[in-house]
């Protein structure tokens, strides 16, 4: 499984880039593995103030509707619009293509709640 | 008391494959292999290969098995000559469906029902509690494998592995084939909409040729096909799913399956009731939606709303892949079921648009091949 090293894990398996104040947050390679095809990704709004933990969309397989939990508490500033032609961008590219939204951080937002690449690996290799 | 999901004689050959594996009506089954969507198109252009060995097998026989079969089920047994099958359903004494099924004659006095794998035991114990002194009927679902290679080059991938010596049988026509560790049977039918065929065969060769259908497809690009996939096709083809689209509740007129009920050949079991439908009309029917695009894939048991009012819940759904958009059955009043009324489906508390659709809402192009 890809786990860049440049990014922090939620246990639920988001990813965050942290940029200053900002974060791109999607969903791991482990996430769209178990996912399957994903044909429709239900965005956030943008504008939506979210904390940590809480479910803020929904990706679709064709099986299966998943909920995704953001990583950190902020408002939600931007969403992938590609994501609504090509669904199929979680599977292919989840890390860059396939981001799905971007936060503005609270200003209280704790992101040492979250995992390392090692620490996210580590838990990938007791499923 | 056994709790474990059954498994197939394949089970061991679809997980050594690497496929994901799922509890199906009480059987562990393969829900794909590659991906459902990758599976779904292989099938609508070339040919794919699903273990159906989960399903049941029941044999009839001894003299008058005609007129008894003719009694128990919606079909007419007399259209079939020997080597021939037709789908046909099994109803309560309410015209409620218990199941579909396909029914083949063999020859005289002789059948072969394949029956869904989630109904064996009651479909057994329906027909034996019902059946005539004289005639046998016996369970034989322990006894056979199934293989389903469906495809515009199913026909191809035969060819090559039997020889060009083995006539291939015509649409719903059953060939026995005459080989070592036999018997197979082929039957030229299916659950795709596709061309193709069902393949049955003792249970301890079903690795066996499973192997070889593979084998002799690889030029045709086949590719090994799980329940996910036969669940996309089957929607796209019409073709309902009982437990879900058929249930002891619905009648076969309500469901569409007219062609599949036989008036003239006397009484069934569940005719009352669909004698009423059919001079009165039926209140509900089964039929096919159509959402628009870039729409969340509808599910079963989705609510159904027109005007605004709610007016039932889908029996099944999914993202249809040849299509690009949600598609669904539901069973609507009569009077809003024309091709092209506008409807909302629910989808996790928001209402998206569709349209009834005629079924079914995918037809394979017809081609000089098509039988």
């Amino acid at each position: 499984m890809n786990v860049p090293t440049d990014l922090l894990y939620a246990i639920s398996h988001e990813w965050l880039r942290k940029n200053a104040d900002q974060a791109t947050v999607g969903i791991t390679d482990h996430a769209q593995h178990e996912l399957t095809d994903v044909v429709y990704v239900e965005l956030p709004v943008v504008g939506t103030k979210v904390d940590a933990g809480q479910q803020i969309c929904v990706v679709e397989s064709v099986k299966a509707a998943s909920d995704i939990y953001s990583p950190a508490a902020g408002t939600v500033s931007e969403v992938n619009a590609a994501l609504i032609q090509d669904p199929a961008l979680l599977n292919t590219d989840p890390y860059n293509k396939g981001w799905i939204f971007k936060l503005q951080l609270a200003t209280e937002a704790d992101l040492s709640a979250l995992k390392s690449p090692e620490q996210y690996s580590e838990q990938l290799s007791h499923l | 008391m056994e709790d474990l999901p059954k498994r197939t004689p394949l089970s061991a050959v679809h997980e050594a494959s690497g496929a994901r594996m799922m509890e199906f009506g009480g059987w562990w089954m393969p829900v794909q292999y590659k991906g459902i969507l990758d599976e779904h198109r292989a099938v609508r252009s070339a040919v794919g290969l699903f273990d159906i060995s989960h399903m049941g097998q029941l044999l009839v026989g001894g003299k008058d098995s005609e007129a008894w079969l003719n009694a128990m089920l919606t079909n007419d047994v007399r259209h079939l000559g020997d080597g021939q099958g037709q789908y046909t359903l099994l109803l309560n004494e309410q015209g409620g469906v218990i199941d579909d099924l396909i029914i083949y004659r063999i020859e005289a006095n002789s059948y072969f029902l394949v029956v869904n794998a989630s109904m064996i035991e009651a479909d057994f114990q329906w027909l034996q509690s019902r059946i005539s002194g004289h005639l046998t009927l016996v369970n034989q679902s322990d006894q056979w494998a199934g293989l389903a290679l469906q495809g515009p080059r199913a026909q191809d991938v035969l060819r090559l592995l039997l020889g060009n010596q083995v006539e291939l049988p015509v649409r719903n026509g059953l060939l026995s084939l005459p080989v070592p560790n036999g018997p197979v049977l082929i039957a030229r039918t299916g659950y795709t909409g596709e061309d193709g065929f069902e393949w049955f065969c003792p249970a301890n060769t079903a690795a066996l040729w499973w192997n070889k259908i593979l084998d002799a497809g690889h030029s045709f690009e086949i590719l090994p096909c799980g329940l996910g996939a036969r669940d996309t096709l089957r929607l796209e083809a019409g073709f309902p799913l009982n437990g879900s689209d058929l249930s002891p509740t619905h009648s076969p007129l309500e469901a569409g399956l007219s062609s599949f009920v036989k008036f003239d050949k006397g009484d069934f079991i569940g005719r009352v009731r669909l004698d009423t439908e059919r001079s009165e009309g039926v209140k509900r029917k089964l039929v096919g939606l159509l959402m628009g695009e870039k729409t969340p894939p509808p599910r079963p048991h989705y609510p159904v709303f027109h005007s605004g009012s709610p007016v039932g819940e889908t029996t099944s759904g999914s993202l249809s892949p040849t299509l690009g958009s949600g598609i669904a059955m539901a069973y609507l009043p009569s009077d809003m079921t024309t091709p092209g009324t506008p409807v909302e489906v629910e989808i996790r508390g928001r209402r998206f648009p569709a349209t009834v659709a005629k079924r079914p809402m995918y037809r394979r192009p017809k081609t000089a091949a098509a039988v």
